[in-house]
Protein backbone atom coordinates (compact mmCIF):
# COMPACT_ATOMS: atom_id res chain seq x y z
CA UNK A 1 0.00 0.00 0.00
CA UNK A 2 1.75 3.23 -0.63
CA UNK A 3 1.64 6.21 1.37
CA UNK A 4 2.07 9.96 0.68
CA UNK A 5 5.07 10.85 -1.89
CA UNK A 6 5.56 14.37 -2.97
CA UNK A 7 8.00 15.53 -5.45
CA UNK A 8 8.35 19.38 -6.32
CA UNK A 9 5.85 21.09 -4.71
CA UNK A 10 5.35 24.74 -5.61
CA UNK A 11 2.50 27.09 -4.88
CA UNK A 12 2.49 30.83 -4.57
CA UNK A 13 -0.62 33.14 -3.77
CA UNK A 14 -0.44 36.21 -5.81
CA UNK A 15 3.09 36.45 -6.55
CA UNK A 16 4.57 35.26 -3.10
CA UNK A 17 5.91 31.80 -3.24
CA UNK A 18 4.19 29.90 -0.33
CA UNK A 19 5.94 26.25 -1.11
CA UNK A 20 9.14 26.81 -2.88
CA UNK A 21 10.14 23.22 -4.17
CA UNK A 22 8.99 20.40 -1.70
CA UNK A 23 9.84 17.02 -1.91
CA UNK A 24 9.31 14.27 0.88
CA UNK A 25 7.66 10.97 1.31
CA UNK A 26 6.09 8.64 4.25
CA UNK A 27 6.92 5.33 5.09
CA UNK A 28 4.64 3.18 6.10
CA UNK A 29 3.47 3.10 9.58
CA UNK A 30 5.80 5.94 10.63
CA UNK A 31 4.54 9.37 12.19
CA UNK A 32 6.11 12.08 10.17
CA UNK A 33 5.99 15.52 11.58
CA UNK A 34 5.54 18.59 9.61
CA UNK A 35 7.14 21.58 11.75
CA UNK A 36 7.85 25.21 11.30
CA UNK A 37 6.86 28.49 12.01
CA UNK A 38 3.72 30.22 11.56
CA UNK A 39 3.22 30.85 7.64
CA UNK A 40 5.83 28.13 7.04
CA UNK A 41 3.51 26.52 4.25
CA UNK A 42 2.60 23.62 6.56
CA UNK A 43 -1.20 24.04 6.12
CA UNK A 44 -0.50 24.73 2.29
CA UNK A 45 1.41 21.51 2.16
CA UNK A 46 -1.27 19.67 3.75
CA UNK A 47 -4.51 21.05 1.39
CA UNK A 48 -2.14 20.25 -1.59
CA UNK A 49 -1.91 16.61 -0.49
CA UNK A 50 -5.47 16.20 -0.02
CA UNK A 51 -6.44 17.94 -3.62
CA UNK A 52 -7.89 21.17 -1.96
CA UNK A 53 -5.21 23.38 -3.20
CA UNK A 54 -4.02 22.88 -6.98
CA UNK A 55 -0.07 23.02 -6.75
CA UNK A 56 1.14 25.40 -9.31
CA UNK A 57 3.82 22.39 -10.27
CA UNK A 58 5.09 19.41 -8.47
CA UNK A 59 3.51 15.61 -8.71
CA UNK A 60 1.63 14.00 -5.64
CA UNK A 61 0.28 10.33 -5.14
CA UNK A 62 -1.92 9.81 -2.26
CA UNK A 63 -2.66 6.24 -1.45
CA UNK A 64 -1.21 5.39 -4.83
CA UNK A 65 -3.23 7.87 -6.63
CA UNK A 66 -2.14 10.87 -8.57
CA UNK A 67 -3.40 14.26 -6.58
CA UNK A 68 -5.54 16.42 -7.27
CA UNK A 69 -6.88 14.54 -10.47
CA UNK A 70 -8.05 11.69 -8.43
CA UNK A 71 -8.50 13.28 -4.85
CA UNK A 72 -11.61 12.46 -4.47
CA UNK A 73 -11.04 8.55 -4.58
CA UNK A 74 -7.87 8.80 -2.32
CA UNK A 75 -9.46 10.95 0.52
CA UNK A 76 -11.43 7.58 1.14
CA UNK A 77 -8.25 6.22 2.45
CA UNK A 78 -7.45 9.01 4.64
CA UNK A 79 -8.55 10.43 7.71
CA UNK A 80 -7.82 13.73 8.45
CA UNK A 81 -7.92 15.86 11.99
CA UNK A 82 -8.27 19.86 10.80
CA UNK A 83 -6.78 22.99 13.00
CA UNK A 84 -9.80 24.14 13.57
CA UNK A 85 -12.77 21.66 15.01
CA UNK A 86 -15.57 21.49 12.94
CA UNK A 87 -17.94 19.33 14.23
CA UNK A 88 -21.62 19.36 13.16
CA UNK A 89 -23.06 21.72 16.27
CA UNK A 90 -26.50 20.48 15.02
CA UNK A 91 -25.99 17.09 15.66
CA UNK A 92 -25.24 14.42 18.43
CA UNK A 93 -21.60 13.31 18.83
CA UNK A 94 -23.32 9.53 17.36
CA UNK A 95 -24.96 11.46 14.74
CA UNK A 96 -21.67 13.36 13.92
CA UNK A 97 -20.00 10.03 13.02
CA UNK A 98 -22.86 8.61 11.30
CA UNK A 99 -23.62 11.58 8.62
CA UNK A 100 -19.63 11.65 8.04
CA UNK A 101 -19.39 7.88 7.25
CA UNK A 102 -22.13 8.35 4.55
CA UNK A 103 -19.69 10.89 2.84
CA UNK A 104 -17.37 7.91 2.54
CA UNK A 105 -20.56 5.83 1.34
CA UNK A 106 -20.52 4.14 4.40
CA UNK A 107 -23.91 1.81 5.13
CA UNK A 108 -25.46 3.58 8.05
CA UNK A 109 -25.13 -0.51 9.78
CA UNK A 110 -21.88 -0.71 9.61
CA UNK A 111 -21.09 2.72 10.97
CA UNK A 112 -23.96 1.95 13.65
CA UNK A 113 -22.01 -0.71 14.62
CA UNK A 114 -18.70 1.44 15.08
CA UNK A 115 -19.38 3.97 16.53
CA UNK A 116 -19.58 2.55 19.97
CA UNK A 117 -15.85 1.18 19.47
CA UNK A 118 -15.23 4.85 18.50
CA UNK A 119 -16.40 6.56 21.11
CA UNK A 120 -14.36 4.02 23.48
CA UNK A 121 -11.67 4.82 21.80
CA UNK A 122 -11.92 8.38 22.20
CA UNK A 123 -12.61 8.31 25.80
CA UNK A 124 -16.25 9.07 25.21
CA UNK A 125 -17.97 5.67 25.63
CA UNK A 126 -21.48 6.62 26.81
CA UNK A 127 -21.36 10.21 25.18
CA UNK A 128 -22.96 9.31 22.03
CA UNK A 129 -26.28 11.34 23.03
CA UNK A 130 -24.13 14.39 24.22
CA UNK A 131 -24.77 17.59 21.70
CA UNK A 132 -21.69 18.89 20.58
CA UNK A 133 -21.62 22.51 22.46
CA UNK A 134 -22.09 20.48 25.44
CA UNK A 135 -18.53 18.90 25.33
CA UNK A 136 -15.36 20.66 26.13
CA UNK A 137 -12.20 21.53 23.90
CA UNK A 138 -10.45 18.29 24.96
CA UNK A 139 -13.83 16.24 23.95
CA UNK A 140 -14.16 17.97 20.41
CA UNK A 141 -10.46 17.09 19.72
CA UNK A 142 -11.03 13.11 20.79
CA UNK A 143 -14.89 13.18 18.96
CA UNK A 144 -12.68 14.49 15.86
CA UNK A 145 -10.58 12.18 16.05
CA UNK A 146 -13.20 9.28 16.04
CA UNK A 147 -14.43 10.88 13.06
CA UNK A 148 -11.44 11.05 11.13
CA UNK A 149 -11.23 6.54 11.82
CA UNK A 150 -14.58 6.27 10.54
CA UNK A 151 -13.75 5.15 7.76
CA UNK A 152 -10.83 3.02 8.88
CA UNK A 153 -8.26 4.64 7.26
CA UNK A 154 -4.66 3.85 6.26
CA UNK A 155 -3.66 6.78 6.49
CA UNK A 156 -4.22 9.51 8.84
CA UNK A 157 -3.23 13.85 8.71
CA UNK A 158 -3.12 15.66 11.98
CA UNK A 159 -3.23 19.54 11.63
CA UNK A 160 -2.24 21.03 15.19
CA UNK A 161 -3.87 18.36 17.11
CA UNK A 162 -3.38 19.85 20.64
CA UNK A 163 -3.78 23.15 20.08
CA UNK A 164 -5.17 24.61 22.67
CA UNK A 165 -5.85 21.35 25.35
CA UNK A 166 -4.76 20.84 28.30
CA UNK A 167 -2.16 18.55 29.57
CA UNK A 168 -4.63 16.12 30.69
CA UNK A 169 -6.16 15.79 26.81
CA UNK A 170 -2.64 16.12 25.18
CA UNK A 171 -1.55 13.07 26.88
CA UNK A 172 -4.76 11.27 26.03
CA UNK A 173 -4.34 12.18 22.35
CA UNK A 174 -0.31 11.16 21.97
CA UNK A 175 -1.55 7.83 24.00
CA UNK A 176 -4.20 7.69 21.00
CA UNK A 177 -2.33 8.22 18.06
CA UNK A 178 0.64 5.99 19.54
CA UNK A 179 -1.86 2.97 19.62
CA UNK A 180 -2.84 4.51 15.83
CA UNK A 181 0.35 3.97 14.88
CA UNK A 182 0.75 -0.04 16.41
CA UNK A 183 -2.24 -0.67 14.52
CA UNK A 184 -0.11 -0.14 11.42
CA UNK A 185 -1.54 3.49 10.73
CA UNK A 186 1.05 6.06 9.23
CA UNK A 187 0.39 9.34 10.36
CA UNK A 188 1.61 12.92 9.20
CA UNK A 189 1.51 15.76 11.84
CA UNK A 190 1.49 19.18 12.04
CA UNK A 191 2.90 20.83 15.45
CA UNK A 192 3.96 23.91 17.26
CA UNK A 193 5.03 21.52 19.94
CA UNK A 194 8.60 20.26 19.95
CA UNK A 195 7.99 18.01 22.72
CA UNK A 196 5.20 16.36 20.81
CA UNK A 197 7.42 15.81 18.02
CA UNK A 198 10.09 14.43 19.67
CA UNK A 199 7.63 12.69 21.66
CA UNK A 200 5.64 10.93 18.19
CA UNK A 201 7.30 11.50 15.22
CA UNK A 202 9.72 8.89 13.81
CA UNK A 203 10.81 11.10 11.27
CA UNK A 204 10.00 14.92 11.20
CA UNK A 205 10.85 17.98 8.78
CA UNK A 206 11.30 21.69 9.66
CA UNK A 207 9.95 23.56 7.51
CA UNK A 208 10.97 27.56 6.94
CA UNK A 209 9.45 30.05 4.26
CA UNK A 210 8.64 27.08 2.06
CA UNK A 211 11.12 24.81 1.95
CA UNK A 212 12.56 22.19 3.78
CA UNK A 213 16.03 23.26 6.00
CA UNK A 214 16.39 20.00 7.77
CA UNK A 215 14.94 16.16 8.18
CA UNK A 216 15.53 13.30 9.83
CA UNK A 217 14.77 11.72 13.06
CA UNK A 218 14.35 13.72 16.10
CA UNK A 219 17.74 12.02 17.76
CA UNK A 220 19.65 12.49 14.34
CA UNK A 221 18.36 16.23 13.75
CA UNK A 222 19.71 17.29 17.55
CA UNK A 223 22.76 15.22 16.75
CA UNK A 224 23.58 16.75 13.68
CA UNK A 225 22.50 20.50 14.11
CA UNK A 226 22.90 21.62 17.69
CA UNK A 227 25.39 21.09 20.72
CA UNK A 228 24.69 18.02 22.76
CA UNK A 229 24.16 20.46 26.03
CA UNK A 230 22.15 23.39 27.29
CA UNK A 231 23.28 25.71 30.27
CA UNK A 232 20.17 28.46 30.77
CA UNK A 233 21.69 31.18 32.61
CA UNK A 234 18.84 33.55 33.86
CA UNK A 235 19.62 36.88 36.35
CA UNK A 236 18.59 36.07 40.35
CA UNK A 237 14.54 36.92 40.65
CA UNK A 238 13.77 39.99 42.98
CA UNK A 239 16.12 42.56 41.45
CA UNK A 240 15.01 42.45 37.68
CA UNK A 241 16.14 45.44 36.21
CA UNK A 242 19.50 44.61 37.47
CA UNK A 243 19.20 41.05 36.93
CA UNK A 244 18.09 41.51 33.30
CA UNK A 245 21.56 43.56 33.46
CA UNK A 246 23.64 40.51 34.61
CA UNK A 247 22.56 37.75 32.66
CA UNK A 248 23.00 39.93 29.40
CA UNK A 249 26.58 41.21 30.85
CA UNK A 250 27.61 37.88 32.18
CA UNK A 251 27.10 36.64 28.59
CA UNK A 252 28.44 39.73 26.59
CA UNK A 253 31.68 39.98 29.11
CA UNK A 254 32.26 36.03 30.39
CA UNK A 255 30.21 33.67 28.27
CA UNK A 256 32.81 33.00 25.67
CA UNK A 257 35.49 31.47 27.59
CA UNK A 258 32.65 28.53 28.18
CA UNK A 259 30.65 28.27 25.37
CA UNK A 260 30.97 27.78 21.49
CA UNK A 261 27.51 29.55 21.22
CA UNK A 262 25.38 31.95 23.02
CA UNK A 263 22.19 33.54 22.65
CA UNK A 264 20.66 36.29 24.60
CA UNK A 265 16.94 36.50 24.43
CA UNK A 266 15.51 38.62 27.58
CA UNK A 267 17.06 37.88 30.76
CA UNK A 268 17.91 34.59 29.76
CA UNK A 269 21.10 33.35 27.67
CA UNK A 270 21.23 30.23 26.13
CA UNK A 271 24.57 28.59 26.31
CA UNK A 272 25.11 25.41 24.05
CA UNK A 273 28.29 23.19 24.73
CA UNK A 274 29.88 19.95 24.60
CA UNK A 275 31.64 19.95 28.01
CA UNK A 276 29.76 21.70 29.85
CA UNK A 277 31.61 21.36 33.79
CA UNK A 278 33.94 24.34 33.61
CA UNK A 279 30.78 26.28 33.47
CA UNK A 280 29.02 25.17 35.81
CA UNK A 281 32.14 25.17 38.03
CA UNK A 282 32.29 29.04 37.34
CA UNK A 283 28.27 29.25 37.70
CA UNK A 284 28.25 28.12 41.40
CA UNK A 285 30.10 30.66 42.44
CA UNK A 286 28.54 33.66 41.34
CA UNK A 287 26.11 35.66 43.03
CA UNK A 288 22.97 37.16 41.22
CA UNK A 289 22.77 34.17 38.93
CA UNK A 290 20.84 31.43 38.55
CA UNK A 291 21.17 28.68 35.68
CA UNK A 292 19.22 25.64 34.76
CA UNK A 293 21.52 22.73 32.88
CA UNK A 294 20.19 20.13 30.47
CA UNK A 295 20.46 17.89 27.56
CA UNK A 296 19.73 19.72 24.28
CA UNK A 297 16.46 19.11 22.79
CA UNK A 298 14.21 19.64 19.62
CA UNK A 299 13.10 23.01 20.70
CA UNK A 300 16.91 23.62 20.25
CA UNK A 301 17.13 22.68 17.08
CA UNK A 302 14.12 24.64 15.69
CA UNK A 303 15.18 27.92 17.26
CA UNK A 304 18.80 27.61 16.34
CA UNK A 305 17.83 26.91 12.54
CA UNK A 306 14.41 29.39 12.17
CA UNK A 307 15.68 32.21 14.53
CA UNK A 308 13.99 33.39 17.25
CA UNK A 309 11.93 36.63 15.98
CA UNK A 310 8.42 36.49 15.82
CA UNK A 311 6.63 35.31 13.02
CA UNK A 312 3.50 36.33 12.07
CA UNK B 1 -1.80 26.44 -13.29
CA UNK B 2 -2.99 23.31 -14.95
CA UNK B 3 -6.05 23.49 -17.68
CA UNK B 4 -7.56 21.01 -15.64
CA UNK B 5 -7.82 23.53 -12.65
CA UNK B 6 -9.81 25.98 -14.08
CA UNK B 7 -12.34 27.20 -11.89
CA UNK B 8 -14.70 27.79 -15.01
CA UNK B 9 -14.57 23.85 -16.13
CA UNK B 10 -17.61 21.95 -16.28
CA UNK B 11 -19.55 20.53 -13.38
CA UNK B 12 -18.58 17.43 -12.64
CA UNK B 13 -20.58 15.80 -9.43
CA UNK B 14 -20.85 12.45 -8.47
CA UNK B 15 -23.50 10.46 -6.69
CA UNK B 16 -21.92 11.51 -3.49
CA UNK B 17 -24.52 14.45 -3.34
CA UNK B 18 -26.75 12.27 -1.49
CA UNK B 19 -25.19 12.32 1.55
CA UNK B 20 -25.00 16.06 1.28
CA UNK B 21 -28.75 16.64 0.83
CA UNK B 22 -29.22 14.14 3.99
CA UNK B 23 -27.03 15.62 6.42
CA UNK B 24 -29.37 19.41 5.13
CA UNK B 25 -32.67 16.91 5.82
CA UNK B 26 -31.43 15.19 8.95
CA UNK B 27 -31.03 18.61 10.13
CA UNK B 28 -33.96 19.90 8.71
CA UNK B 29 -35.95 16.90 10.46
CA UNK B 30 -35.19 17.97 13.84
CA UNK B 31 -36.06 21.11 13.56
CA UNK B 32 -39.49 20.26 10.91
CA UNK B 33 -41.96 21.68 12.38
CA UNK B 34 -40.86 25.38 13.67
CA UNK B 35 -39.09 25.70 9.95
CA UNK B 36 -42.32 24.46 8.19
CA UNK B 37 -44.44 27.27 10.12
CA UNK B 38 -41.44 30.22 9.82
CA UNK B 39 -41.81 29.33 5.66
CA UNK B 40 -45.35 28.76 5.32
CA UNK B 41 -46.59 31.68 8.29
CA UNK B 42 -45.11 34.75 5.66
CA UNK B 43 -46.61 33.83 2.07
CA UNK B 44 -49.61 32.88 4.17
CA UNK B 45 -50.15 36.60 5.84
CA UNK B 46 -49.40 37.90 1.76
CA UNK B 47 -51.97 35.92 0.06
CA UNK B 48 -55.19 35.65 3.01
CA UNK B 49 -54.55 39.43 4.04
CA UNK B 50 -53.51 41.01 0.39
CA UNK B 51 -56.43 38.86 -1.18
CA UNK B 52 -58.95 39.08 1.39
CA UNK B 53 -58.42 42.87 2.82
CA UNK B 54 -57.46 44.05 -1.23
CA UNK B 55 -60.13 41.57 -3.02
CA UNK B 56 -62.49 43.13 -1.27
CA UNK B 57 -61.65 46.39 -2.72
CA UNK B 58 -61.16 44.86 -6.11
CA UNK B 59 -63.55 43.77 -9.06
CA UNK B 60 -62.70 40.63 -10.75
CA UNK B 61 -58.77 40.85 -12.05
CA UNK B 62 -58.23 38.59 -15.07
CA UNK B 63 -61.80 37.20 -14.48
CA UNK B 64 -61.45 35.47 -11.73
CA UNK B 65 -61.31 36.81 -7.61
CA UNK B 66 -58.05 38.23 -6.88
CA UNK B 67 -57.61 36.56 -4.23
CA UNK B 68 -57.38 33.07 -6.96
CA UNK B 69 -55.34 35.30 -8.98
CA UNK B 70 -52.61 35.81 -6.32
CA UNK B 71 -52.86 31.80 -5.03
CA UNK B 72 -50.40 31.50 -7.82
CA UNK B 73 -48.23 34.20 -7.25
CA UNK B 74 -48.10 33.10 -3.57
CA UNK B 75 -47.22 29.97 -4.56
CA UNK B 76 -44.11 30.97 -6.49
CA UNK B 77 -43.34 33.93 -3.95
CA UNK B 78 -43.38 31.63 -1.24
CA UNK B 79 -40.93 29.32 -3.44
CA UNK B 80 -38.49 31.88 -4.27
CA UNK B 81 -37.88 32.79 -0.90
CA UNK B 82 -37.65 29.82 0.70
CA UNK B 83 -34.94 28.64 -1.86
CA UNK B 84 -33.16 32.02 -1.39
CA UNK B 85 -33.08 31.75 2.55
CA UNK B 86 -31.95 28.84 2.50
CA UNK B 87 -29.33 29.13 0.10
CA UNK B 88 -28.04 32.04 1.81
CA UNK B 89 -28.18 32.17 5.33
CA UNK B 90 -28.01 28.34 6.08
CA UNK B 91 -25.94 27.91 3.05
CA UNK B 92 -23.56 30.72 4.23
CA UNK B 93 -23.63 29.58 7.72
CA UNK B 94 -22.56 26.22 6.73
CA UNK B 95 -19.73 27.41 4.39
CA UNK B 96 -18.51 30.25 6.79
CA UNK B 97 -19.68 30.12 10.26
CA UNK B 98 -19.59 26.53 11.08
CA UNK B 99 -16.79 25.09 8.88
CA UNK B 100 -19.42 22.27 7.90
CA UNK B 101 -18.37 22.54 4.15
CA UNK B 102 -14.37 22.46 5.10
CA UNK B 103 -15.30 19.54 6.88
CA UNK B 104 -17.39 17.59 4.34
CA UNK B 105 -14.53 18.62 1.33
CA UNK B 106 -12.00 16.88 3.89
CA UNK B 107 -13.77 13.38 3.11
CA UNK B 108 -14.08 11.61 -0.50
CA UNK B 109 -16.81 14.69 -1.38
CA UNK B 110 -15.70 16.75 -4.41
CA UNK B 111 -17.01 20.92 -3.89
CA UNK B 112 -19.14 19.70 -7.26
CA UNK B 113 -20.85 17.50 -5.60
CA UNK B 114 -20.98 19.66 -2.32
CA UNK B 115 -22.83 22.45 -4.19
CA UNK B 116 -25.08 20.12 -5.89
CA UNK B 117 -26.66 18.38 -2.50
CA UNK B 118 -26.67 22.74 -1.68
CA UNK B 119 -28.57 22.88 -4.56
CA UNK B 120 -31.13 20.17 -4.39
CA UNK B 121 -31.59 20.62 -0.67
CA UNK B 122 -32.70 23.87 -1.00
CA UNK B 123 -34.95 23.16 -3.94
CA UNK B 124 -36.70 20.59 -2.04
CA UNK B 125 -36.82 22.68 1.04
CA UNK B 126 -38.81 25.27 -1.43
CA UNK B 127 -41.10 22.51 -3.07
CA UNK B 128 -42.22 21.62 0.09
CA UNK B 129 -42.81 25.60 0.98
CA UNK B 130 -44.25 25.54 -2.58
CA UNK B 131 -46.69 22.53 -2.17
CA UNK B 132 -47.93 23.31 1.25
CA UNK B 133 -49.30 27.19 0.01
CA UNK B 134 -50.61 24.74 -3.57
CA UNK B 135 -52.58 22.55 -0.46
CA UNK B 136 -53.87 26.17 1.42
CA UNK B 137 -54.93 27.09 -1.53
CA UNK B 138 -56.81 23.68 -2.94
CA UNK B 139 -58.32 23.92 0.27
CA UNK B 140 -60.05 27.40 0.19
CA UNK B 141 -61.47 26.45 -3.20
CA UNK B 142 -59.18 28.43 -5.09
CA UNK B 143 -58.07 26.09 -7.84
CA UNK B 144 -60.06 25.24 -10.39
CA UNK B 145 -58.89 21.90 -11.78
CA UNK B 146 -56.53 19.04 -10.93
CA UNK B 147 -54.00 20.77 -13.85
CA UNK B 148 -52.78 23.02 -10.79
CA UNK B 149 -50.42 19.08 -9.73
CA UNK B 150 -48.64 20.12 -12.58
CA UNK B 151 -47.29 22.88 -10.79
CA UNK B 152 -45.44 20.82 -8.53
CA UNK B 153 -42.59 19.68 -10.85
CA UNK B 154 -42.34 23.65 -12.18
CA UNK B 155 -42.51 24.41 -8.14
CA UNK B 156 -38.98 22.18 -8.10
CA UNK B 157 -37.57 24.12 -11.31
CA UNK B 158 -38.15 27.21 -9.90
CA UNK B 159 -36.57 26.28 -6.51
CA UNK B 160 -33.73 24.92 -8.31
CA UNK B 161 -33.55 28.00 -10.34
CA UNK B 162 -33.48 30.86 -6.83
CA UNK B 163 -31.09 28.23 -5.00
CA UNK B 164 -28.45 28.58 -7.96
CA UNK B 165 -28.84 32.33 -8.15
CA UNK B 166 -28.19 32.77 -4.11
CA UNK B 167 -25.44 30.32 -4.28
CA UNK B 168 -24.01 32.11 -6.41
CA UNK B 169 -24.31 35.41 -3.69
CA UNK B 170 -23.20 32.82 -0.95
CA UNK B 171 -20.05 32.26 -2.88
CA UNK B 172 -19.44 35.91 -3.47
CA UNK B 173 -20.56 37.21 0.22
CA UNK B 174 -18.10 38.36 2.50
CA UNK B 175 -20.70 38.56 5.29
CA UNK B 176 -24.54 37.68 5.87
CA UNK B 177 -24.88 42.01 5.53
CA UNK B 178 -23.98 41.32 2.00
CA UNK B 179 -27.26 39.67 1.26
CA UNK B 180 -29.30 42.29 1.84
CA UNK B 181 -27.75 43.91 -1.33
CA UNK B 182 -29.92 40.94 -2.89
CA UNK B 183 -32.61 41.51 -1.47
CA UNK B 184 -33.27 45.07 -2.30
CA UNK B 185 -32.04 45.45 -5.57
CA UNK B 186 -32.79 42.10 -7.05
CA UNK B 187 -35.67 40.31 -4.97
CA UNK B 188 -37.82 42.65 -4.32
CA UNK B 189 -38.08 44.53 -7.70
CA UNK B 190 -38.01 41.11 -9.06
CA UNK B 191 -41.62 40.21 -7.09
CA UNK B 192 -43.02 42.97 -7.48
CA UNK B 193 -42.30 43.18 -11.49
CA UNK B 194 -43.28 38.97 -12.44
CA UNK B 195 -46.75 39.94 -11.53
CA UNK B 196 -47.02 37.98 -8.14
CA UNK B 197 -49.54 40.76 -6.80
CA UNK B 198 -50.69 42.26 -9.94
CA UNK B 199 -50.96 41.53 -13.67
CA UNK B 200 -47.44 42.56 -15.07
CA UNK B 201 -49.34 43.80 -18.19
CA UNK B 202 -50.24 46.81 -16.03
CA UNK B 203 -46.69 47.98 -16.04
CA UNK B 204 -45.30 50.43 -18.42
CA UNK B 205 -43.98 49.25 -21.31
CA UNK B 206 -40.14 49.39 -20.65
CA UNK B 207 -40.60 47.62 -16.93
CA UNK B 208 -42.24 44.74 -18.74
CA UNK B 209 -39.28 44.50 -21.46
CA UNK B 210 -37.64 43.72 -17.82
CA UNK B 211 -40.12 41.66 -16.41
CA UNK B 212 -40.05 39.25 -19.19
CA UNK B 213 -36.40 38.05 -18.70
CA UNK B 214 -36.78 37.76 -15.00
CA UNK B 215 -36.75 33.80 -13.72
CA UNK B 216 -40.00 34.73 -11.77
CA UNK B 217 -42.00 36.24 -13.95
CA UNK B 218 -41.55 32.86 -16.57
CA UNK B 219 -42.66 30.66 -13.08
CA UNK B 220 -45.39 32.57 -12.65
CA UNK B 221 -46.36 32.81 -16.46
CA UNK B 222 -46.62 28.76 -16.31
CA UNK B 223 -48.43 28.62 -12.86
CA UNK B 224 -51.39 31.07 -12.65
CA UNK B 225 -52.86 29.14 -16.23
CA UNK B 226 -52.57 26.23 -14.10
CA UNK B 227 -54.28 26.95 -11.12
CA UNK B 228 -57.17 28.63 -13.09
CA UNK B 229 -57.57 25.35 -15.43
CA UNK B 230 -55.87 26.42 -18.10
CA UNK B 231 -52.81 25.13 -20.53
CA UNK B 232 -50.00 28.03 -19.89
CA UNK B 233 -49.31 29.76 -23.52
CA UNK B 234 -45.55 29.16 -24.66
CA UNK B 235 -44.55 26.28 -21.77
CA UNK B 236 -42.30 25.12 -23.60
CA UNK B 237 -39.97 28.52 -24.23
CA UNK B 238 -40.86 29.20 -20.02
CA UNK B 239 -39.69 26.06 -18.82
CA UNK B 240 -36.39 26.45 -20.95
CA UNK B 241 -35.58 29.74 -19.54
CA UNK B 242 -35.81 28.39 -16.11
CA UNK B 243 -33.75 25.53 -17.09
CA UNK B 244 -31.00 27.53 -18.26
CA UNK B 245 -30.89 29.93 -15.40
CA UNK B 246 -31.14 26.69 -12.89
CA UNK B 247 -27.99 25.52 -15.11
CA UNK B 248 -25.70 28.81 -15.87
CA UNK B 249 -26.58 29.66 -12.11
CA UNK B 250 -25.77 26.81 -10.71
CA UNK B 251 -22.29 26.58 -12.41
CA UNK B 252 -21.52 30.07 -12.27
CA UNK B 253 -21.84 29.38 -8.25
CA UNK B 254 -19.58 26.51 -8.61
CA UNK B 255 -16.64 28.46 -10.03
CA UNK B 256 -16.77 31.48 -7.73
CA UNK B 257 -16.82 29.17 -5.03
CA UNK B 258 -13.93 26.79 -6.67
CA UNK B 259 -12.27 29.86 -6.65
CA UNK B 260 -13.08 31.32 -2.88
CA UNK B 261 -12.70 27.60 -1.73
CA UNK B 262 -10.02 25.33 -3.25
CA UNK B 263 -7.14 28.13 -3.65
Amino acid sequence: METLNVSGLVKSYGGAPVLAGLSFELRRGECYGLLGPNGAGKTTTLRCTLGLTAPDAGAIRLAGLPVPARAREARMRVGIVPQMDNLDPDFTAAENLLVYGRYFGLPDAAVRARIPHLLDFAGLGGRGEARINTLSGGMKRRLTLARALVNDPDLLFLDEPTTGLDPQARHLIWERLKQLLLQGKTVLLTTHFMDEAERLCHRLAIMDRGRFIAEGSPRDMIAAHIEPEVVEVYGEPGETSAAATNAATWAREEAAQFAKRVEVTGETAFCYLAESRPLLRHLAGRQGLRYLHRPANLEDVFLKLTGRELRD
Amino acid sequence: MTDGMNPFRPPAPSLRFIPVWRRNFLVWRKLALPSILGNLADPMIYMLGLGYGLGTLLPEVGGVPYIAFLAAGAVCFSTMNSATFEALYSAFSRMQVQKTWEAILNAPVALDDLLLGELIWAASKAALSGAAILAVAAALGLIASPLALWTLPLIFLTGLVFAALGLVMTALAPSYDFFMYYFTLLITPMTLLSGVFFPAAQLPAAFQMIAAVLPLSHAVQLTRPLFLGQIPAQAGLHIAVLAAYALAAFWLALALARRRLLK
